[in-house]
């Protein structure tokens, strides 16, 4: 019963998208929604990707200098695992992770909230694919903003490392030396190919939710949990095929 | 015109709508009433398209709204207008965006003429100067004459209001039936609205359709209603005190 209820949404789900990505009906509707998606989704969340990445860059200094930093081991460990902690997953998944509870349960309770009050049957009326119309530009939109999220992230978490050096836990040199040795630059690419992975998943499964909601307004809140859950259990799965594949 | 033959809808094994048929005029102020849950929206949802028929014809001069292509039905939905309930305004967007919008979506206009023709039609509603607020800044009533006012925007052939008066004072109702009977008669509009108001029923019902149970039980003009023999039809108007005595005087007189 449950696998049949999974094939079923699945099959909704790529029907959703196949009636997502088609042509714009109008290229002047549809920058203008672009835009505003790019600073409703991307812009608004840098001040949150910021201050988190900032705290958990000087925790994860601060922890690896106290819990396995040892005489046995090069000073500059520190500065190498907190740069490899923040390129390999933080600022990929765990970012995405944060951003599908933020910019998800907004994506899903913005579309619930149109579809339970009519403004999406007032779309159909009008003859306008209100799947594409509404849906695609948040696509798009987020994942034209995520790499510069993932970008934002790294810097401050390494900001972070740096103030929390500065704080007297580790030689901001040791970080340093840290932070260049053995850099590999495929790492910084490999994080900004999963976050585009990761902002498909967000945005489409997200908007999957809310707009098939049925009934009011608790069922609206109750689709944004699912779309978050959803979405947050998908990027966990999808970064273990990413990782894997492009390691 | 808007003709349905024989049109049924069922929800798995409920049957909401049983063979229906109707003629819905040019020109014309249609009703649909009945009581609530004898399908109405239902009706008007699958007039519109927002549901599909279990089987029947529905007919926008002499088109097929059942087996048109998706291409045709989106260019056949650019004709129509619609009034929800809830007014259904897009809350993100200020009241001119709001009416503006089937104009971006469609119309060859430059933008200055798209903002002439939205303020125009905001005029014809008698809304001035709100243009620049939020749809959450009006009251009920304004909502849903900025709703009339983008339905009409494109003018369209058909109009379709589901109960426009609900939630709304007597007189604001007066005035939302008002505007659209006024409407429909300006532009040759072929209207259909769901109400189970009697005061929009007396007032502005040219063509009146009574369904009950998903049947259409009697169809006629407000002159006629109220000399009806139907009894399922009596039932629903006489319910209220005020038809009753209504009756009771026409009768004495």
């Amino acid at each position: 019963m449950f696998l049949v209820k999974g094939i079923a949404a699945f099959g909704k789900y790529i029907d959703f998208l196949g009636k997502t990505f088609s042509v714009p009906e109008r290229m002047r509707m549809f920058m203008k929604q672009y835009v505003r998606e790019m600073a409703q989704l991307g812009v608004d969340s840098i001040p949150i990707v910021l201050l988190i990445s900032f705290f958990i860059g000087a925790v994860i200094c601060i922890q690896i200098k106290l819990n396995i930093q040892s005489p046995w081991m090069p000073s500059f460990v520190t500065g190498y695992t907190t740069r490899e902690i923040m390129l390999l997953e933080f600022s990929s998944s765990i970012m995405c992770l944060i951003l599908a509870g933020k910019v998800g349960s907004n994506i899903a309770s913005e579309i619930g909230t149109m579809r339970v009050t009519q403004q999406i049957d007032a779309l159909e009326i009008m003859g306008v694919n209100s799947a594409s119309y509404l849906v695609l530009p948040k696509i798009a939109g987020l994942m034209t903003m995520i790499p510069f999220l993932v970008v934002f992230s790294i810097a401050a978490g390494f900001g972070g490392a740096y103030a929390s050096a500065y704080a007297g836990i580790i030689t901001p040199d040791d970080l340093t030396t840290g932070m260049l040795y053995d850099f590999n630059q495929w790492f910084v690419w490999m994080s900004i190919i999963k976050s585009l992975f990761f902002a498909f998943i967000i945005s489409s499964v997200s908007a999957f939710y809310g707009y098939y909601v049925e009934g009011g307004s608790f069922d609206v809140g109750k689709a944004s949990t699912n779309a978050v859950v959803s979405s947050s259990m998908l990027i966990l799965f999808a970064d273990i095929f990413l990782t894997q594949l492009l390691s | 015109m808007i003709e349905i033959k024989h049109l049924c809808k069922s929800f798995e094994d409920k049957d909401v709508l049983t063979d229906i048929n109707a003629v819905f005029e040019d020109g014309k102020t249609n009703l649909i009433i009945g009581q609530s849950g004898s399908g109405k929206t239902v009706l008007i949802k699958n007039i519109v398209g927002l549901l599909e028929p279990t089987s029947g014809e529905i007919l926008y001069d002499g088109r097929d709204f059942v087996t048109l292509t998706k291409k045709e039905r989106t260019l056949l939905r650019r004709e129509m207008g619609m009034i929800f309930q809830s007014a259904a305004l897009f809350d993100s967007m200020t009241v001119l965006e709001n009416v503006m919008f089937p104009l971006d979506m469609y119309s060859d206009m430059n933008e200055a003429d798209r903002i002439k023709r939205a303020e125009f039609c905001l005029a014809r509603v008698d809304l001035h100067d709100v243009g620049s607020k939020m749809p959450g800044e009006l009251s009920g009533g304004m909502q849903k004459r900025v709703a009339i006012a983008r339905a009409i925007a494109l003018n369209p052939k058909y109009l379709f209001c589901d109960e426009p008066n609900s939630g709304l004072d007597p007189k604001t109702s007066l005035v939302i039936d008002d505007l659209i009977s006024g409407i429909t008669h300006e532009f040759g509009i072929t209207t259909i609205m769901n109400t189970h108001d009697m005061n929009s029923v007396m007032g502005i019902g040219e063509n009146i359709i009574y369904i009950e149970k998903g049947r259409k039980e009697w169809q006629g003009s407000k002159d006629e209603i109220m000399t009806s023999t139907n009894e399922k039809l009596n039932s629903f108007i006489f319910a209220s005190d005020l038809f009753r005595k209504i009756k009771e005087t026409q009768t004495c007189s």
